[in-house]
């Protein structure tokens, strides 16, 4: 029987160490149907899902549902919506009770005094001419002001195809206000012209995102394996899709043979009783899904497979690393 | 009263199970060593421990609680939980 540390030296062994007792069990919260952007190409709106739901508007309820959450197993409250800095009171009640990583566009800036080391994403769709495309404006310019030199904020910067060959000057942008990057694919849900995926583009893009990682090493919060993972489709020798995500609602996943998944796992809508299929849109094909967070946690959970070889484990360790870097369970 | 050799067939079964359930390869349940951490050194997860937790239950009829699956690192200290859960 293949071991841990049969693979790996003294140094990686004690990074595993450090990581492989974490037992993140995440959960997501739509926590309001209300956003002050209209991304075309958001999975919210697109696929109506800001309609499944009527908004629970009681903070109590909130509160009292967030209990019953952490008594479910629930360590990390992953937030997003609609736009949650809309409604700050429902941000609070989770980030008083549990790990709380919050996604929001960065118009409005989480004020620090009531979150001091809460972690915030913050989506930026390519560059100012992108996002005047997809978001109707420069959104950069307001959320770089907002969150300058915030230790406990990243960029979660979606790429498009038309960013391929550009990526550079956004990460310099970034870095030079202090911040960090981590970086996903735009899955392109409202087929907008131009924004679909071809496979010599996914190609470039890989060793564009290597790259970037190589050059700022201390503002992309990233892996070269990861990298590979979400621009192939491609673990090992699986291909991921519908059978092999680890990110389906609980109750919704009657899939045979059962695949490694995350344990627990529900998306709530906000009215705190509907739950939605997955970790993003209801209408989503998965074949063509690209996914970060589906991707990472696919990678995530199957830890057995990849204690095989040396780089394989050592590629599992980076991409749960910068798993827990961006939930904040390790420091940067 | 658990005697000495109870409590070996319940690290043998227990080490069956993982094998069964978690598909381990080149390991009997004779050659798996009942002190070896299970995290640190096989890479088995909450899920997996779920997994082998659930055959367990039935089979034994008792009960794992899952707020103690960071506790259940060893086999051998899956087989005393087992033991304590059946007294
Ligand atoms: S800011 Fe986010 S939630 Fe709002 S429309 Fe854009 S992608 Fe959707
Ligand atoms: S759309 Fe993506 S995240 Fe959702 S179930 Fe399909 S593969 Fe998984």
């Amino acid at each position: 029987m293949i071991t841990v540390s049969s693979l790996l030296d003294d140094q990686w062994y004690e990074r595993y160490k450090k990581i492989s007792k974490l037992n993140i069990r995440s959960s997501i919260y739509d926590v309001t149907n209300r956003c002050n952007l209209r991304c075309k190409g958001c999975f919210f709106f697109s696929s109506n899902e800001h309609k499944a739901a009527k908004e629970e508007m009681n903070v109590e309820n909130w509160e009292q549902f967030i209990e019953m959450e952490k008594r479910r197993g629930v360590n990390l409250a992953i937030l997003i919506g609609g736009e949650p800095t809309l409604c700050l009171d429902r941000v609070e009640a989770f980030y008083k009770r549990l790990p709380t990583f919050c996604a929001t566009n960065g118009l409005i800036k989480v004020p620090r005094d009531k979150f001091p080391d809460m972690m915030v994403g913050i989506s930026l769709w390519g560059d100012e001419k992108d996002e005047k495309v997809l978001r109707g404006k420069d959104s950069f310019a307001i959320s770089s002001k907002n969150y300058e030199g915030d230790e406990y904020t990243y960029y979660l910067y979606t790429i498009t195809p038309r960013q391929i060959g550009k990526t550079e000057r956004i990460i310099k942008k970034i870095r030079d206000i202090g911040v960090k990057v981590h970086m996903q694919l735009l899955s392109n849900d409202e087929g907008v012209d131009g924004f679909y995926w071809r496979d010599e583009e996914l190609q470039d893009l890989r060793f564009e995102l290597d790259e970037m990682l190589d050059h700022y090493p201390d503002t992309v919060v990233s892996s070269r394996y990861y990298h590979k993972v979400i621009t192939t489709g491609n673990m090992l020798d699986r291909s991921f899709g519908w059978m092999e995500c680890p990110s389906v609602t609980e109750s919704f996943d009657s899939r045979e043979p059962k695949p490694k998944r995350l344990i627990h796992f529900i998306r709530w809508a906000s009215d705190l009783k509907t739950m939605h299929r997955c970790c993003t849109s209801e209408t989503r094909d998965c074949s063509t899904c690209k996914d970060g967070a589906a991707h990472m946690s696919w990678v995530m959970v199957n830890k057995r497979a990849h204690i095989r070889t040396a780089e394989d484990l050592r590629n599992w360790i980076e991409v749960y690393e910068m798993f827990a870097k961006l939930y904040r369970f390790i420091p940067w | 009263m658990t005697t000495v050799s109870a409590r070996k067939d319940i690290i043998i079964h227990v080490a069956t199970v993982m094998i069964e359930e978690l598909k381990l390869e080149d390991v009997t349940p004779e050659t798996f060593n009942p002190d070896i951490d299970l995290v640190d050194e096989i890479g088995i997860d909450s899920m997996d421990l779920a997994t082998v937790a659930l055959v367990l239950q039935d089979e034994y009829g008792m009960r794992f609680d899952e707020d103690d699956y960071p506790k259940l690192t060893t086999i051998r200290l899956i087989a005393e939980y087992i033991e304590k859960e059946l007294k």
